[in-house]
């Protein structure tokens, strides 16, 4: 028998890019789990198709720049790009919207820079945006949840949906979908209605929208893991949320019967989802500690501008975007010192 | 000689210098107004006819005009040319004016032109100026509509929409449509598009640049194989 002698360092070995989209990859699933419970069977099926067109062109670009297929496919990064734009997309969206925004977000904007590690912008936002802005009402017919709908659509009716674009007989678009609760706060405080007014309508639940809420609970909990196994740091997520509630409190304050309290804003659309697992994308972030900081919180505030005086309800993709393009900005300026070199005293 | 070299301009002018695609120059009515085919081939023939004619008012007063004020006579001569332009488009093709807007009196501000007066018609006699100043233009022209056409195609699925805003009442057969319910890809018709549009474009010819050059080693690897066997 022989016993293997490790040399020193004996720390664990650092995260490989493999692991750590299994692990984003697994701290999804509670997330998942729960927008299909609210939501239907919509997000399985984009999932599905999401994953398998996105490892298609990924494959076939590799081929095409004659790299190795299999070695590349295995990193997981094309399969975590894919559910993450399944994630943000509707429910109910057209299968060749998906396949549109996978084939821009794999071959324009990941692999067209060179592939992982060399794309300045976050693939999945970047293709929610090229789709938000080419199709919006596709992108914005989201389902209500299960709770509030009369009528709930079966597997193989939703698959008939997304692909055929059939409804089952009887019913319209409009009449199984809704306005999320980001929009409906919209126009409803555009219509000059009052916070409290507003609210009394059973679409709303503790802090945000019924049922939506509580998907954003569930990727918490996924974020909150991936805090633990040290998949993401700290500062991103922290960062994104209190430039976003800080932003949120003071207008509140100022004004509590226009502008939403800042739990609906945290509990509200992408920001949870976007906080712990989209603006942490370790290629398009921030790389120093003190960037990551200036980073996130920069993102909170953009969201929260977008929302409230921009033209979109949401608008965490485009934050993240926006911020993509400052990150080697920011992250130039906020190299840390090497210890012995520069500093005041040093000239 | 001669011959050759005119052939050397035109190749120049249309492919190998093609001032969008490998100077890109001209960017800002490049990205602007190709959104659709018949925009492209609006600005592009009016750009086209400024450059000729300022290529050869340059050449023809090359000679006259001192160095150091050279710059801005061709501006007062591009701009002369421009503003006529625009007056004539205006009156004979007001609706198509009214589409391509501002960009028509932009032409001044095409580096394109300015670019040709100084790098070439400067330097060059008369009928040269004129064939770089027509091989320059259609080359653009052809870039503007190729670019208008692709974000037309995919932005609402016609191409030569608005035909008869250039060529009469009798064009709007040239119309083609795809299908009735085209979803449009309205970023095509969107700035973002443009950009995009252009990159696939210049990304198409240096393909086919390295494809030329490819064929054009082969022969040569073959006989030299040949010669070694």
């Amino acid at each position: 028998m022989e016993f293997q002698t490790l040399t020193s360092p004996h720390t664990a070995l650092p995260n490989s890019v493999n692991k750590v989209m299994l692990q984003v990859i697994l701290a999804l699933i509670p997330g998942i789990v729960a927008m299909t419970w609210y939501f239907g069977w919509g997000t399985l099926i984009n999932i599905t198709l999401a994953v398998s067109c996105a490892v298609g062109f990924e494959a076939l670009v590799l081929w095409l720049r004659k790299r190795p297929i299999v070695a590349t496919l295995g990193d997981l990064s094309a399969v975590v790009t894919a559910i993450l734009f399944a994630i943000a997309v509707p429910p109910t969206l057209p299968w060749w919207l998906t396949v549109m925004g996978m084939g821009f977000a794999i071959i324009m904007v990941k692999q067209l820079y060179g592939g992982l590690g060399y794309n300045p912008f976050n693939p999945a936002m970047a293709a929610y945006v090229l789709l938000l802005i080419s199709y919006p009402v596709q992108m914005t017919s989201w389902l209500p949840p299960m709770s509030l709908s009369a009528q709930t659509l079966g597997f193989t009716e939703s698959l008939s949906l997304i692909f055929t674009g059939a409804l089952p007989s009887g019913l319209t678009m409009d009449a199984i979908t809704m306005a999320t609760p980001l929009d409906e706060m919209r126009t409803q405080l555009d219509l000059n209605h009052m916070i409290s007014e507003i609210r009394e309508s059973p679409l709303w639940g503790d802090f945000g929208g019924l049922g939506w809420e509580w998907v954003g609970n569930w990727f918490l909990l996924g974020g909150l893991w991936m805090l633990y196994k040290r998949t993401i740091t700290w500062h991103i997520p922290l960062s994104f949320l209190a430039g976003l509630i800080l932003m949120a409190a003071v207008f509140w304050l100022f004004d509590p019967e226009s502008h939403p309290f800042p739990q609906f804003h945290v509990f509200s659309g992408g920001a949870i989802l976007g906080a712990f697992f989209i603006a942490t994308d370790p290629v398009t972030a921030c790389t120093t500690k003190k960037g990551q900081l200036i980073y996130g919180a920069s993102i909170g505030v953009i969201v929260y501008v977008i929302r409230t005086w921009g033209g979109y309800p949401d608008a965490v993709a485009f934050a993240v975007l926006l911020m993509n393009m400052a990150a080697p900005t920011i992250d130039h300026y906020t190299q840390p010192r090497t210890y012995g070199h520069g500093g005041r005293l040093s000239g | 000689m001669s011959d050759n070299s005119y052939r050397s301009i035109i190749t120049g002018g249309l492919w190998s210098n093609n001032q969008a695609l490998v100077a890109l120059l001209g960017l800002c009515p490049l990205l602007a107004v190709t959104n659709t085919a018949i925009n492209g081939l609006g600005l592009g023939l009016a750009t086209t006819a400024v450059l000729t004619a300022s290529n050869s008012t340059v050449s023809l007063i090359r000679n006259l005009v001192r160095p150091e004020v050279r710059l801005p006579v061709f501006v007062l001569v591009i701009a002369s040319f421009v503003t006529a332009i625009e007056l004539s488009m205006n009156a004979f093709f007001h609706e198509l004016h009214k589409v391509l807007g501002i960009f028509i009196p932009l032409i001044v501000t095409n580096c394109a032109i300015i670019g040709r007066a100084e790098a070439f018609a400067s330097k060059n006699s008369l009928p040269r100026s004129v064939v770089d100043g027509l091989s320059i233009g259609i080359g653009f022209t052809l870039v503007l509509m190729t670019l208008g056409g692709m974000r037309e195609l995919m932005g609402q699925g016609t191409l030569f929409d608005q035909a008869h805003l250039m060529f009469g009442e009798a064009a709007r057969g040239l119309t083609f449509r795809l299908s009735d319910d085209f979803p449009g890809m309205l970023v095509a018709i969107l700035p973002p598009g443009a950009f995009i549009g252009l990159g696939m474009l210049i990304a198409v010819k240096n393909l086919i640049d390295k494809r030329l050059a490819q064929q054009a080693a082969k022969p040569e690897a073959v006989e030299a194989e040949s010669a070694t066997a």
